[in-house]
């Protein structure tokens, strides 16, 4: 993928604009834009980004269209969901700081009074027999939604014997040992690059990614599907 | 003072939700059990609640959790600990390192990270099912719970079906055996 070269501090739109009631627009702007995106995506954050690239590349010019794919690029690659890192990205981009709490605010608002919702009704429903019923029955199918998610995940992340040792070993030592796994993620990234260096050393030829997650394509992204 | 613990665990949480969506449920059960806040399987119902909300299920699952033990602080501690590394690794690496992602370390470090995240979720699989009824000794109840999460699964990977229609579709079958 080429990449193009983004000029940070010479955007001109972002700079020039960052002044007294402009700003306050610009921010409101920028809230209002990922307010509308949040409460209409269900099943995860990726199910936004068509929406998310439609309002800024389409509507609002804020971000160029060769440049968007970088940006929803980067956002899978960090930490949290998707959804938050892409819209933190682009209103930081577009007035800083204050434009990526506008967005952040934005996109997680609605989702966030929603889902309080749907907690007050379930609190107060969920002892009605017919509601226990029905959630014996969604028990079962949550399992297969975390089972999907690591599928989908084990295509992009097996790529040879190593990782598939390190799967596994994963696993293993999680069932044995219930060690933390926030400890466990932390190495994993350690892990990634001794084993990259020990391959090297040895002469191995190393494919770090699995073709596919190098062409961006948009369906089917709401569970984990690949990092 | 619990408002401070929901938000410090889900900072902690926050910083390694690699693989986004259900891939994180894992982690943020395990603390969420070893703080006593819900059981799995109160957590599963949580996740389930979560799933069908539009929006992240990771923040989503967070506020849910953050409600429960807390009421409205609760939920908005929790969603802030979940959002906040976002913003700090968002606005690092668009200000600093936006070519991070074509690193070669950075891709190393990923290359390790998968995988283990794989395994992570494996075991999380195993975990949620033994916890819920769909692995275990055998009876009614779980040749049930075993063939719905195989059709669950099923519709997923070969009939692509929306993960908020597999949670209805599951709950309306749940109804007509047990209700």
């Amino acid at each position: 993928m080429k990449l193009s070269v983004i000029y940070w501090h010479q955007q001109t739109r972002g700079d020039e604009i960052l002044k007294g009631q402009q700003q306050w627009k610009l921010l409101r702007d920028i809230f209002i834009s990922f307010f509308k995106i949040g409460p209409v995506t269900f099943g995860g954050g990726y199910a936004m980004i068509p929406l998310i690239e439609r309002e800024v590349v389409e509507r609002r010019g804020w971000v160029k269209s060769r440049d968007i794919a970088d940006v929803f690029a980067i956002s899978e690659s960090i930490p949290g969901a998707i959804a938050v890192n892409s819209a933190v990205f682009v209103g930081y981009r577009i007035a800083r700081v204050p434009g990526a709490l506008a967005a952040m605010i934005g996109v997680v608002l609605p989702t966030f009074l929603i889902v309080i919702a749907l907690c007050v009704l379930f609190m107060q429903v969920h002892d009605h027999p017919k509601v226990e019923a029905a959630f014996q029955g969604i028990r079962a199918a949550t399992v297969a939604l975390i089972a999907y998610a690591g599928i989908k995940i084990g295509k992009t992340a097996v790529l040879d014997k190593a990782t598939l040792a390190a799967a596994l070993a994963t696993t293993a030592v999680l069932y044995f040992l219930h060690l933390n796994p926030v400890l466990i993620i932390a190495a994993g990234a350690l892990t990634g690059i001794a084993l990259v260096r020990i391959k090297q050393r040895l002469g191995l030829q190393v494919k770090l990614e699995h073709e596919e997650t190098m062409k961006y394509k948009y369906k089917d992204y709401f569970i984990g599907d690949g990092i | 003072m619990v408002l401070w613990e929901l938000f410090t665990t889900f900072l902690v949480i926050g910083f390694v939700s690699f693989g986004g969506g259900y891939a994180m449920i894992p982690v943020i059960e395990q603390q969420v059990s070893s703080h006593g806040w819900m059981t799995t399987q109160e957590f599963t119902d949580a996740i389930a609640v979560a799933g069908m909300s539009p929006g992240p299920i990771g923040t989503n699952s967070a506020i849910f959790v953050g409600y429960k033990t807390a009421g409205l602080p609760g939920a908005i501690a929790s969603a802030a600990g979940m959002v906040v590394p976002s913003l700090i690794i968002v606005i690092a690496v668009a200000a600093f390192f936006y070519k991070i992602h074509h690193n070669h370390w950075v891709k190393a470090a990923f290359y390790g990270l998968r995988p283990i995240i794989t395994g992570l979720i494996i075991y999380g699989a195993i975990h949620f099912a033994v916890s819920n009824g769909v692995i275990g000794t055998m009876s009614a109840h779980t040749v049930i719970a075993l063939l719905l999460f195989a059709a669950s699964l099923f519709a997923l990977l070969y009939v692509r079906l929306h993960p908020f229609f597999v949670i209805v579709l599951s709950g309306l079958v749940g109804i007509a055996i047990y209700g």
